[in-house]
């Protein structure tokens, strides 16, 4: 892919991906609302408590899941804790930058997280072991390894497969109220698998899964997480465009067409 | 945030706790042209919130090598004041909340001005939120387009925000505070109320298909009241000043006086 990493699409490119988009045609071959081929493996890191490598096409994220007992959130006292990091290495593309986060790294960061707590993935009432005192603090690291677009949904993806195959410690109270992490591993209590679906709009085209140079070319873009129940847990607009109501209308239809098949390459929980 | 709503948020009569229906704003004053130093200002009131937003621009970018040669580099900078919010003080470093709604309200605004007319030029929005109780957001995107206009940006329209939420099941229009801490879910949304083009969507909760589009059409109606308002300040700003320096531009000579 290293021929297509430029920064701005030349003009009879972009002419070319938006006349074809008007024959409902994807430079890639690809259908509207097709994704690309989609891998996933799980328990790739063995530190990990939980990790997974997801590929969309050439875009590749690795995501890994650790865990550890702190203080619950002061507003929270009966609840665990989930946070959701991500970074942009410039190992992924010659586009990022070294240096602290910058407003992609948050922003991805923040959907994620978005997508995972109010779906929820997570049961966080289960995740307490001292009410008010000890709790489980679930990280959730997200690192995109290779960039052809779309890091929102592969991560969506990648941070779901970690947390369902994860395995903690069981931990034993005792009755002197000392917290003992026990040889034993459990799951994590999963409540819903929330898949994200990213719409591109080019043109008057609405496209799902944006490769790179889609999402150059693109006006505006429309994420969409979609919880078990089909109900939407998390919306972001992004992009220096705008969308019409219908637009938002037919982009949220194609969201949850396609929310089944993805949620099918989800790994099942083993027991 | 949190599921399962500890607080009620809707009274015995159907109405909020502070009194407004599901379906009202809470009032909203803006004005325009309130900074002597900015090119374009505006302060905005939306109930408890005040937000005040500073435009610097059209302007050479610095550093040189951020300018982008086939249009305006929009920058925009969304901070909180240490002593805005209600609970403990606020950290003045950016927090990553922070980072985002800079980089949403951003790309809000970017599609109403137009970028291609200033290649090579950098225009910088400043929003610091003097006090905050809920949709601080979509109040600071409603104040930065009547800024930008005031700094005599073409734009192809306004863009006014406003937030629908979740509150006991029920759809409810601009949540403050407590409805945004203790509710189900909000729904920050912008429109470019002439156009009718969406330029800001973000949500959290849980919502049906069918819930989202009563939301986008409640805010559809909502950001007419907004629109109503971004234009009766600006007409006053400009009524305000002596004909002549309206048309030689030296606006704000005209307020100083």
């Amino acid at each position: 892919m290293s021929e297509r990493t430029y920064t701005i699409v030349p003009h009879p490119r972009r002419e070319t991906i938006r006349s074809m988009l008007k024959r409902g045609e994807r430079v890639d071959g690809r259908r509207p609302d097709q994704y690309r081929e989609i891998k996933i493996e799980t328990g790739i890191i063995g530190n990990a408590d939980g990790s997974a490598k997801v590929s969309i096409g050439n875009t590749k994220v690795v995501t890994g899941v650790k865990s550890s007992l702190g203080a619950p959130y002061p507003d929270a006292p009966n609840e665990g804790v989930q946070i959701v990091y991500a970074e942009l290495i410039p190992m992924a593309s010659p586009i990022f930058e070294p240096g602290p986060p910058d407003e992609n790294d948050v922003e991805l960061a923040r959907i994620i997280d978005r997508g995972l707590r109010h779906a929820p993935a997570l049961n966080l009432g289960e995740l307490v072991v001292t009410p008010g005192k000890q709790v489980w603090r679930i990280f959730i690291d997200i690192y995109p390894i290779d960039h052809d677009g779309n890091f929102i949904d592969a991560s969506g993806l990648a941070a779901v497969a970690a947390l369902s195959t994860a395995r903690i410690p069981k931990v034993i109270v005792s009755p002197e109220g000392l917290v003992i992490k026990s040889e034993e591993k459990v799951q994590l209590p999963i409540a819903d698998t929330p898949v994200f679906v990213t719409i591109a709009k080019i043109g008057e085209a609405l496209v799902v899964d944006p490769c790179y140079e889609e999402e150059l070319v693109m006006d505006a873009r429309i994420t969409f997480a979609i919880n078990g129940e089909d109900k939407v847990c998390a919306i972001q607009k992004g992009g220096r465009g705008s969308f019409t109501l219908g637009e938002i209308k037919k982009a949220l239809e194609i969201a949850l067409s396609v929310a089944p098949e993805l949620r099918a390459k989800l790994p099942k929980r083993s027991i | 945030m949190v599921s399962g709503a500890k607080v009620k948020l809707l009274r015995e009569d159907g109405r909020r706790l502070d009194g407004r229906a599901l379906n009202e704003m809470r009032s909203c004053k803006i004005e325009a042209g309130v900074l002597k130093n900015a090119d374009g200002s505006a302060y905005i009131e939306l109930g408890r919130n005040k937000i005040i937003v500073a435009v610097y621009g059209p302007k050479e970018v610095h550093p040189r090598h951020e300018a982008l040669t086939d249009r305006m580099l929009l920058r925009c900078r969304y901070s909180m004041l240490p002593f805005s919010v209600s609970d403990e003080r606020k950290s003045p470093t950016p927090s990553r909340r922070e980072v985002e709604i800079s980089k949403v309200i951003r790309e809000a605004l970017e599609p109403a001005i137009f970028l291609e007319e200033f290649p090579r030029t950098t225009v910088d929005v400043f929003i610091e939120v003097l006090e905050a109780d809920g949709s601080t957001r979509v109040a600071s995107i409603t104040a930065a387009s009547v800024a930008l206009a005031d700094a005599g940006i073409p734009m192809r329209d306004l863009v006014a925000g406003v937030s629908i939420g979740k509150i006991e099941s029920e759809l409810a229009v601009d949540l403050n505070g407590i409805e945004d801490q203790q509710g189900e879910g909000d729904m920050p949304i912008a429109i470019m109320p002439r156009l009718g083009e969406i330029t800001l969507l973000q949500a959290d909760g849980r919502y049906t298909r069918e819930e989202i589009e009563r939301a986008l059409q409640l805010a559809m109606e909502a950001v007419t009241k907004l629109y109503e308002e971004q234009r009766r300040a600006l007409k006053e700003r400009y009524s305000k000043l002596p004909i002549e320096e309206v048309e030689s531009g030296e606006f704000s000579e005209g307020v100083a006086q």
